[in-house]
């Protein structure tokens, strides 16, 4: 019979997923190896994770990884890709950490155009740590720390991190996509590995988010999630390729 | 042997280059221990500058004495911070054109040149430390005065437009200093 | 060789080129300033980079980055920057990842001032970050030791794939003084050393034989045994201690101080022996491990009283040396702070005085 599909490899072999039903971090997991797999950099590729559910990739994946502190990955591919170039180098980073504690790390490395991957993971709200408010949570939307929901006043607004960073000049690929049907898990693998070719390429500094649910965290089922992607957070955060020169 | 020397004068008036000047020629041209301590502030320019210089035979302990062999003073701020910590005996190199002594000390040697004047004669006020330096060296003798040209024709690599204003500012220095003994 | 004139903190630069340093990043901050402009210039003349981070945490997550990387990496700060890196700090050490880097210390707490001191000894000795980890800590006090220390921290950090501080001060950073230079490591002792580290650096390697660095684990008792492991790393530092004893052995006072206030106490002692006192010096080079040792040595019998010298208020160096001398003779103290330095001959007139006791 013939294989027509197969795990992919860069996945530790015995490992079953312990992510929520209903997550979408196993399938970014995939499709990043898959992705690793097809440009055959797999055995030179190094994984820097940031804090909360990103942080848990480096237990499914069988490739180099290092945990930064929260916040730091791009600080610390930084070090890594200037050190040794000719490796890759992405970092995958929640939006607690890519655009809370990180903003600094996150604008000075896309703005000085490092030559790195960041896959950022947007799901409005702290997942870990148990729901508290993200700098993307939605206006309106409750969280542990905003138990009436976020409001303007008090908060302030969702960030867009695509076109925060669409002001710098340095960037080379900015895109945000999703992973809620198969269209768009097509259109989030094609990105992904843009950003890795850009790498490969020396072109600098790519970012691929990626808006997805957090079904604990936003208390729904899987179908809600799907319905809430499509209905509350695409119109906030809309999908498709913000930069790409 | 050990001598404690400070420099003290306006940011811009060339403090630290003197130190670093003679420190550096202490450092390739003697067997002596040296060390030069610039004090630092906040600010870029103006306010006051002063740095330490220690030249010993021995290893140095402290970069900053709080009894100075010698103090060279450019400005009056310089001169009335740091006078009374000269020791008895102790040599103040001050530049008379614009620092009024006022001090009753009578237990110490002053060298009194009105540098600024002199500097200005020679037609460029930048040379004002190189011209202190040669004072202070062709008074003292503390390191050949050689030695100090070689540390300032080095420094001036590059610059060739300038050696002959800076020759002429040390050599005049030297000359005065010398008379002064 | 021929000694240069050169200012602490660029020889203390120079001396990590010359070590192999290959990557560094910093962020300004009054009085270590010129490490970084060293290192930007040096770096791209031996094939090395340098990053001007966008603050102190950056700066110092880009060496965990770099080292984890198998590059030799430093970074420098004075002490409220330090305390910024306390974070990447404690991730080297829980990681094991060898690093260096230098505190050019200046007076706190708060933004304090930027003249020197010695304020942040208890920050550098006990606790450089969360979670209970050591480091070997050296304190120079003259612009040669802090090259020869520079120079020897990276071997010692790639040795126990753990952090080491350079705890220095304003003043040994921005005098200069002639100083020898090591001698430069090759290109290819520097490619040879990354290369002993392959097997355990983030440079990618074939499925089945990653490398995994972990600051962190999810099992609690693998963590414990971790923690265990680094444990036997730190006591097996103990007899390491480096030490400076000076004229101790009939001594009555012994002034005791590390770093340029144990430079200027050496030089107090000095005079106070030319006046005939019989006073001795004891200044530990290695803040961590402490030279209790040192103090072991001391024959009690005879000394009237020991002098803690530092420039630091309230007393910080104080409690290791009461810990070393066990109430064994009375502890007195000279202190400075403030951005002020200690008075060589403020010390001998105390030096005196307890001399008379």
């Amino acid at each position: 019979m013939e294989l027509v599909y197969t795990r992919t490899k860069t996945l530790q072999e015995d490992k079953v997923s312990g992510f929520c039903p209903g997550c979408m971090h196993s399938t970014i997991i995939k499709l990043i190896g898959e992705v690793l797999e097809e440009l055959d950099i797999v055995e030179k590729t190094t994984l820097i994770t940031g804090i909360g559910c990103c942080g848990l990739h480096m237990d499914y994946v069988d490739y180099d990884e290092i945990t930064a502190p929260h916040g730091r990955a791009t600080a610390v591919a930084t070090g890594l890709k200037r050190t040794n170039p000719d490796r890759i180098y992405y970092t995958i980073q929640g939006d607690g950490d890519f655009a809370a504690i990180g903003l600094g790390e996150s604008i000075s490395a896309a703005n000085r155009g490092e030559n790195i991957t960041v896959i950022f993971v947007n799901n409005a709200i702290y997942g870990m740590t148990g729901g508290q408010m993200a700098p993307t949570t939605l206006l309106g939307m409750k969280a542990t720390t905003a138990q009436n929901g976020r409001n303007a006043k008090e908060h302030g607004y969702p960030i867009h991190m695509c076109e925060v960073l669409n002001q710098l000049t340095a960037p080379v690929f900015l895109a945000r996509c999703s992973c809620n049907n198969p269209q768009n898990l097509r259109k989030t693998k094609d990105a992904i590995k843009k950003a890795f070719i850009n790498q490969i390429e020396g072109r600098g500094f790519s970012m691929v988010e990626i808006v997805t649910s957090c079904l604990t965290g936003w208390g729904l089922s899987p179908l809600e999630g799907l319905d809430y992607l499509e209905e509350k957070m695409f119109p906030e955060y809309p999908l498709g390729i913000v930069r790409d020169i | 042997m050990e001598n404690n020397l400070c420099i003290a004068g306006f940011g811009g008036q060339g403090v630290m280059t003197f130190g670093k000047l003679l420190a550096t020629a202490v450092c390739d041209n003697t067997d002596y221990n040296v060390t030069f301590f610039p004090s630092y502030g906040a600010e870029q320019r103006g306010g006051t500058a002063n740095c330490y210089l220690i030249i010993s035979d021995r290893e140095i302990g402290t970069p900053m004495s709080d009894i100075l062999d010698d103090l060279v003073v450019l400005n009056q701020p310089s001169y009335d911070k740091f006078v009374s910590k000269l020791k008895m005996g102790g040599r103040l190199f001050v530049n008379s054109s614009i620092v009024k002594p006022t001090s009753d000390r009578s237990d110490i040697q002053i060298i009194s040149v009105p540098a600024t004047d002199i500097v200005v004669g020679m037609g460029n006020i930048k040379v004002l430390n190189i011209f202190m330096l040669g004072v202070y060296i062709g008074y003292t003798e503390i390191v050949p005065s050689e030695s100090i040209w070689k540390s300032i024709m080095e420094k001036m690599a590059g610059k060739p437009s300038l050696v002959e204003l800076n020759k002429n500012a040390f050599e005049q220095g030297i000359e005065l200093g010398r008379s002064q003994k | 060789m021929a000694k240069v004139l050169m200012k602490g903190c660029e020889a203390i630069a120079e001396a990590a080129v010359r070590a192999g340093c290959r990557f560094f990043a910093g962020y300004p901050i009054t009085p270590q300033n010129e490490i970084p402009e060293y290192f930007s210039k040096r770096m791209p003349e031996v094939g090395g980079a340098f990053v001007q981070g966008e603050s102190e945490v950056a700066s110092v997550n880009m060496v965990y980055g770099a080292a984890a990387g198998g590059t030799r990496a430093m970074t420098s700060s004075s002490s409220p920057g330090i305390s910024l890196k306390s974070e990447g700090i404690s991730y080297a050490a829980a990681a094991r990842i060898p690093m260096v880097y230098v505190n050019v210390c200046r007076g706190g707490p708060g933004v304090g001032v930027i003249q020197p001191a010695q304020t942040d000894y208890l920050q550098a000795t006990k606790a450089s970050g969360n979670g209970g980890f050591r480091m070997r800590v050296f304190a120079p006090a003259t612009v040669q030791e802090a090259v020869n220390m520079t120079y020897k921290a990276f071997d010692y950090a790639d040795m126990d794939r753990n952090p080491v501080l350079i705890l220095s001060d304003g003043v040994v950073g921005t005098m200069m003084e002639p100083v020898e230079l090591p001698p430069m490591k090759s290109d290819d002792e520097i490619e040879r050393i990354k290369e002993s580290k392959k097997k355990i650096s983030c440079i990618g390697h074939p499925l089945g034989e990653r490398v995994w660095i972990k600051p962190g684990v999810w099992d609690t008792i693998m963590w414990e045994n971790i923690n265990k492991d680094a444990e036997k790393l730190y006591e097996s530092w103990a007899d390491q201690a480096e030490w400076e004893s000076f004229m101790t052995d009939d001594a009555e006072v012994i002034v005791t101080g590390y770093g340029i206030a144990g430079r200027i106490a050496r030089s107090a002692v000095e005079i106070a022996r030319g006046q005939g006192l019989k006073v001795g010096l004891i200044r530990p080079k290695t803040v961590y491990p402490f030279p209790y040792k040192a103090y072991e040595m001391i024959d009690y019998s005879k000394v009237k009283a020991i002098l803690d010298v530092e420039m630091s208020i309230p007393a910080l160096f104080l409690e290791d040396v009461k810990a070393a001398v066990k109430e064994r003779c009375p502890i007195s103290t000279y202190l400075r702070s403030g951005g002020n330095l200690v008075s060589r001959e403020e010390m001998v007139s105390r030096i005196k005085k307890l001399a008379s006791r």
